[in-house]
């Protein structure tokens, strides 16, 4: 059962390099955006401050096909999308690129769901103070749902991790990749076992970053 | 004068569900400038609606309303944010930004109003000295009492120096004390600052105690409006009187009858007291002439619009013709209602 940690070592390494840079940069870009299409969820529908109801339908339905599709499946059924973008459909990049569009779908329900707990007297009270839409959500529905908001990115993040171990399967390289490939097909345990560990330690450690960031912003 | 707000038969109808509402129908409306005016009506008459449509956070159906000298129902957008800066407004539930300080609340309007760094500060100390919150200045809304938010609400209203203030139920949150001191600080935003006031409220202390004159709203429609001593010292619509009976118990019912019945056996009759028509005067006057004795058995008074107004009820003992007759003389002065056995 022993592996050959001076080859494999420095696998080892690329791969904690390569699930990190897939989680941040689907993190960073899907974040952002599924961001956005969250704030047009929130603000689109009735009674919105941007109430317009076909862009929320289209919005809404579009959301909900793409959102309950298995990653597996996902990653594999947009290949002539990651093709035409990417050059690719196999390897980090392309793996990556299927992280973002399918985190940008999962976040927008989530921050979607946190801005319906702002007050809407609060989002009044702005308006009556002559606030454009524009300020109040730049302003105030962000700052006003921070701690919840910041809560639904740790669990997102929990999730995309857990997304590139899948995405191993279309050679994406990391730790999920690591483990199958040198641990499972191997039947080494030991070495599925420290990249559990490792994906585990990760995980902890963002759920910890996590919940410290959202106490700071509920004060609590 | 002109007044600075005007409801000229406005119609405000809900058209967001299958069935339309309408929850404003043919109002007619003058608030003058620098008057406390108060809308008082029960929850669903439509009052909440009616001072939303002055700084347009709802669109007026039809009708004109003229805020400051412009039609508010022909305005574009962006001429409604200008008109809605100078016009403050203040919430039952508060509506504090949760995220921010007392600071930071007071801070969000003068920077959504484009202040410069230096005045906002300025202005911020000003304001928190004028409510008497300056010591919680970096305390979170989540911190602070009922009363102590209602206050950085009114500071925050007042930020950018509007003409108008529109309190929608600012004290229905609060206890009868912390009413007292918000309502206070109204009075002295009234008088100190000059801005003209519209409080919405369900509650009679609330108009008796600050408003100069009154609109009495039922299901859409406007009841009454004028004067608040006026308007209540004669109320003309069954809603009115209800609100007056309110804040005044004047008659005796149920239990409290029964047991004036028991000690009193004379006839009793409640009459109207209203600043000026001197009731006490014609009253010691004509009882020793109609050879009439009387108690006062029940009553109340109070100030509506700084001026006093209640009912006292009388027993009065003598001659069946003799009390008939005072009844009558009375009846001459002010109301004279008698208490059926």
């Amino acid at each position: 059962m022993n592996a050959d940690w001076g080859t494999l070592g420095p696998t080892f390494l690329t791969a904690i390099g390569q699930t990190l840079w897939m989680v941040l940069v689907t993190m960073l870009i899907g974040g952002l955006l599924g961001l956005v299409l969250g704030i047009l969820l929130y603000t689109t529908r009735r009674g919105g401050l941007l109430a317009n109801r076909v862009v929320f339908t289209v919005l809404n339905v579009l959301v909900n096909i793409i959102r309950p599709i298995p990653f597996i499946i996902f990653i594999t059924a947009i290949g002539p999308l990651t093709i035409a973008v990417v050059g690719t459909q196999l390897g980090t990049t392309a793996a990556t690129f299927a992280l973002i569009l399918a985190a940008i779908f999962g976040i927008s329900r989530i921050v979607e769901q946190n801005l319906v707990t702002i007050d809407p007297g609060v989002i009044e009270a702005a308006r009556a103070m002559g606030a454009s839409p524009m300020r109040i959500i730049r302003t105030l529905l962000v700052p006003e749902a921070l701690g919840p908001l910041i809560l639904g990115y740790t669990f997102i993040f929990v999730a995309v991790v857990d997304m590139t171990a899948v995405a191993g399967a279309v050679g994406a390289g990391g730790l999920g990749d690591f483990a199958i490939t040198y641990g499972y097909h191997r039947f080494n345990w030991v070495v599925t076992g420290i990249a559990v560990v490792t994906i585990i330690v990760l995980v902890q450690a963002a759920q910890f970053l996590g919940n410290w960031l959202a106490r700071k912003a509920l004060r609590r | 004068m002109a007044p600075i707000i005007e409801f000229k038969n406005v119609t405000k109808t809900f058209t967001e569900s299958s069935t339309p509402v309408t929850a404003l129908e043919n109002i007619d409306l003058r608030i003058e400038s620098g008057e406390i005016f108060g809308v008082i009506g029960y929850s669903g008459a439509g009052k909440s609606t009616l001072v939303r449509l002055i700084n347009a956070l709802e669109p007026v159906t039809s009708g004109e309303l003229i805020v400051d000298g412009a039609d508010v129902a022909g305005m574009r957008e962006r001429e409604l944010r200008t008109l809605r800066a100078g016009i403050g407004m203040v919430f039952q539930q508060f509506n504090l930004l949760r995220s921010r300080t007392v600071f930071g609340n007071v801070d969000y309007a003068l920077r959504t109003a484009g202040w410069d760094k230096q005045r906002r500060r300025d202005r911020i100390e000003e304001l928190l000295n004028f409510v008497g919150i300056v010591d919680k200045a970096w305390h979170y809304p989540d911190q602070l009492s009922g009363g102590q938010k209602q206050r950085v609400g009114i500071a925050r209203a007042l930020a950018t120096n509007p003409k108008i203030l529109l309190a929608d139920e600012s004290t229905s949150a609060l206890d009868p004390e912390t009413t007292g001191d918000v309502l206070r600080l109204l009075k002295r935003v009234n008088a100190e600052l000059g801005v003209t006031i519209v409080v919405i409220t369900h509650e009679m202390d609330v108009v008796r105690e600050i408003a100069d004159s009154v609109a009495v709203l039922d299901a859409g429609g406007l009841v009454e409006t004028g004067p608040v001593f006026e308007v209540f010292s004669r109320p003309q619509s069954p809603t009115t009187r209800r609100f007056v009976e309110t804040v005044l118990r004047d008659q005796p019912e149920g239990l409290d009858l029964e047991r004036i019945r028991e000690r009193h056996t004379g006839r009793l009759v409640t009459a109207r007291v209203r600043e000026g028509d001197r009731l006490g005067s014609v009253l010691s006057e004509a009882v020793g002439r109609h050879n009439v004795r009387f108690d006062i058995v029940y009553g109340g008074i109070q100030a509506f619009g700084g001026r006093s107004l209640g009912g006292l009820t009388l027993e009065l003992r003598g001659a069946d013709a003799d009390v008939d007759a005072l009844i009558a003389e009375l009846a001459t002065t002010t109301e004279i209602e008698e208490l059926s056995v």
